[in-house]
């Protein structure tokens, strides 16, 4: 289970998250909504460290973690982020087996073996030497998830998977999450201003509200 | 032909002067230039300042000022160097600079988000940049420094001001030696077969980084 407990973050001045509480049971899919520049996306960014909150706290199963710190009893948490963010120099196989490989110490053919099993799970079977640019957005995305899955992380974070896809495509990242709770019991958080598609893959719902003035504190 | 034959040794010994100098300049200076690259991007202010004058004055003066300062200028402050030192040093100096402000430009034209993804996958600064980035930049800056290494192929006659024995001053000495053309004009062909096995090289290089996007 992953708490937040009064989390605040600030861009200088302008307050972004008051005390922000939120509460996402395992295996359970939390979209999180709102308009934009209400800060849902700094609220992802703070969960995976790429933000240092200003005060408040990230607990798992009821132990504080640091998500901007880097060792492994921070990692709770995996991204797919809204580009994708592949590395365009690396094969599929390799975006996905060089974090595993390097920071989770597991050998070639460990981590090549576990890439294979996922790239199957997704419908990406034979895709494994081509490079990025070679590649359909939507199968693009799907690596994306390979590769934060790769690293075996509590939860499973994505920035509007949505956004860049047509609908047949929205559709089937929909069912791949849903495919991801059911098969790999992953939690998962989902950003997205696509109100339609939160109702189709959440099991909770949470609006990040606009700080109407933004006022300082 | 028998004179081509006869000038060619002292050719021959001052293209390879040419080729050590060149040699020694690219490999001391590419990473070097990576290094202050990656100083020039840091949030340092200080030493942002120090190596943003470093390379003005390195790119706003001539190299033949440098070469001369080094060997002539400097001797006078008790700093002595002897000629192949002077020249290297001036060389890596000067070239260090050029690549510097080239692996800025290239670091500078990765998305944000290639680091950030690299974050939250747990890889370490040197893993990114090793792994991703330096890939990356690479590939964009390969025709740039390109036309430097052409250039340097070419600036090293200029160590010819400080007597270094090198290809053009071979050349030279001949044909003033012996009242003919032709020496300058084998020294002329030497340099196009050097550039021109320094662009096959690169063309090489460029088509093997040309399988990804």
């Amino acid at each position: 289970m992953l708490e937040l407990k009064n989390i605040t973050k600030k861009f200088g001045s302008r307050l972004i998250l008051n005390k922000l509480n939120l509460t996402i049971p395992d295996r359970q899919i939390l979209a999180i909504v709102g308009p934009s520049g209400a800060g849902k996306t700094t609220l992802l960014r703070c969960l995976s460290g790429l933000e240092k909150i200003d005060s408040g706290k990230f607990l798992w199963n009821g132990q504080e973690f640091n998500p901007a710190e880097p060792d492994s009893k921070n990692h709770i948490i995996g991204v797919v982020f809204q580009s994708y963010e592949l590395f365009p120099n690396l094969t599929v196989i390799d975006n996905i087996t060089l974090a595993p490989t390097l920071v989770l110490k597991e050998t070639a053919s460990q981590a090549e073996k576990q890439a294979r099993k996922l790239l199957k799970q997704l419908d990406l079977n034979g895709k494994e030497n081509l490079y990025p640019y070679q590649l359909s957005g939507g199968q693009q995305q799907r690596v994306a998830i390979v590769r934060a899955l790769a690293m075996q992380p509590h939860i499973l974070c994505y920035d509007e998977p949505t956004s860049a896809l047509d609908p047949a495509l929205r559709t089937k990242v929909g069912e791949i999450i849903l495919k991801l709770k059911t098969d790999n019991q992953m939690t998962q958080i989902i950003v997205t201003h696509d109100m339609e598609f939160a109702h189709q893959v959440a099991d909770q719902i949470f609006t990040v509200k606009a700080l109407d003035d933004k006022k300082v504190m | 032909m028998d004179y081509i034959i006869s000038i060619m040794p002292s050719l021959i010994t001052g293209a390879k002067m040419t080729l050590i100098l060149f040699f020694w300049t690219l490999i001391v200076s590419i990473p070097l230039g990576i290094i202050v690259s990656l100083g020039l991007l840091s949030r340092f202010k200080p030493l942002r300042l120090i190596l943003k004058f470093y390379i003005w004055i390195m790119r706003g003066t001539p190299l033949l000022l440098q070469l001369i300062f080094i060997f002539y200028g400097l001797p006078i402050i008790g700093i002595i160097f002897q000629r192949y030192d002077a020249a290297l040093f001036a060389f890596i100096l000067n070239y260090t600079a050029y690549f510097a402000e080239i692996f800025r430009g290239g670091f500078q034209s990765i998305p944000v988000g290639q680091y950030e993804s690299a974050r939250v996958l747990r890889l370490s600064y040197w893993q990114t940049l090793s792994h991703i980035i330096i890939p990356q930049v690479s590939k964009i800056v390969i025709p740039s420094i390109g036309n430097e290494v052409i250039n340097l192929v070419k600036d090293t006659s200029l160590v010819y001001v400080i007597g270094l024995g090198e290809l053009l001053r071979a050349g030279n000495v001949a044909t003033a030696r012996d009242v003919t053309l032709v020496p300058l004009v084998i020294v002329g062909i030497i340099y196009l077969m050097m550039t021109g096995i320094a662009s096959f090289l690169l063309k090489k290089i460029e088509h093997n980084f040309a399988k990804w996007k």
